[in-house]
């Protein structure tokens, strides 16, 4: 029981690192490796752990089952829906140039948001996957 | 010393993988492969390919174990003895694997300049994505930019395997409720 009490702990004070870390690697893989996928990752896997350290319930509590099966679809939504914009904008499909007055900005734009995309779409499929396992065998 | 980290990693990989082939008890089989993504992570960021490290750290080593936990938890912890002897098996996987090497003898040493690789599409990668994206990390350039169709397809399929393990899942459950309502 003690040593549950360190790991609760640490795990407290681990979670927002993680998540802000999940987030930084999104919003700064313009500029260092990483992106939407390895963000999602991240996040997915501070939810876990909290799940892991906290029981499921609490977990749901903080980001509901149908919050995250929404989220897996949210995010080719976001994508594909980039696309589309594009388009009604007078570009081609995914064409980045039109999101913005100057094209270089277009494009910093158009990759952050269907790199947002990735990273929902991930996380929601890693935590729909986790949920599915874990609700089962109870 | 690049090449002595390397070389220690790989051998505590080798011995990973001859465990993991050795035991019967799953617990220990899952954790081992833990072992063995954080090892692949760690080879990885020798290669400097910090982000599919990351991706290996999370989902090889932290997400992949705990739904194989999961999964365990669902089942028995021993790997039943196998009913029939092992030499076909291993003969399979030995020729392949002698295969596999042979093909390796014909790549070009690693990191050479003169490969189809590094001489064609690659340069104008490199040459042209800040101008044109002004991204500064190539890779982030070329997958959300130049190639956007192609992540636009992972992403798709990220989504139906979601998808798909959820309707298997979930189709499960609620059998097994509707049983134990009866």
């Amino acid at each position: 029981m003690r040593l549950d009490v360190v790991l609760r702990v640490v795990t407290k004070l681990l979670l927002p690192f993680m998540v802000m870390f999940g987030f930084y690697i999104h919003f700064h893989g313009d500029y260092i490796p990483g992106g939407g996928f390895q963000g999602g990752v991240v996040i997915a896997a501070a939810v876990i752990l909290y799940a892991i350290m906290f029981g499921l319930d609490r977990a749901t509590r903080v980001l509901p089952v149908v919050v995250v099966e929404k989220m897996v679809s949210l995010g080719v939504v976001i994508f594909a829906g980039t696309g589309v914009a594009t388009m009604l904008l007078g570009g081609n499909f995914l064409d980045y140039d039109m999101l913005a007055a100057d094209p270089v900005k277009g494009q910093h734009m158009g990759i952050l948001i269907i790199e947002l995309g990735v990273l929902i779409s991930v996380t929601g499929t890693m935590l729909a996957i986790f949920y599915a396992f874990a609700g089962r065998g109870r | 010393m690049e090449l002595l980290v390397n070389m220690v990693l790989l051998t505590l990989m080798a011995v990973v993988v001859i465990a993991i082939v050795r035991l019967r008890n799953l617990f220990a089989v899952i954790i081992l492969s833990s072992v063995y993504s954080f090892l692949m992570a760690s080879v990885l960021l020798v290669l400097d390919a910090a982000d599919v490290a990351t991706t290996e750290a999370a989902v090889g080593a932290g997400i992949s174990t705990v739904l194989m936990l999961a999964a365990l938890y669902l089942t028995k912890t021993e790997e039943m003895a196998p009913s029939h002897t092992p030499l076909l098996p291993l003969f399979v996987a030995v020729v392949i694997g002698a295969a596999l090497v042979y093909g390796s003898v014909d790549m070009p040493s690693f990191g050479a300049a003169d490969t189809p690789v590094n001489q064609h599409v690659g340069m104008q990668y490199i040459d042209r994505a800040m101008e044109e994206t002004g991204v500064p990390n190539v890779v982030s350039a070329v997958l959300a930019s130049y190639r956007g169709y192609d992540t636009l397809g992972e992403v798709v399929v990220v989504f139906t395997a979601g998808i798909g393990v959820l309707l298997l899942l979930r189709r499960n459950r609620r059998e097994a409720g509707a049983k134990r309502g009866r």
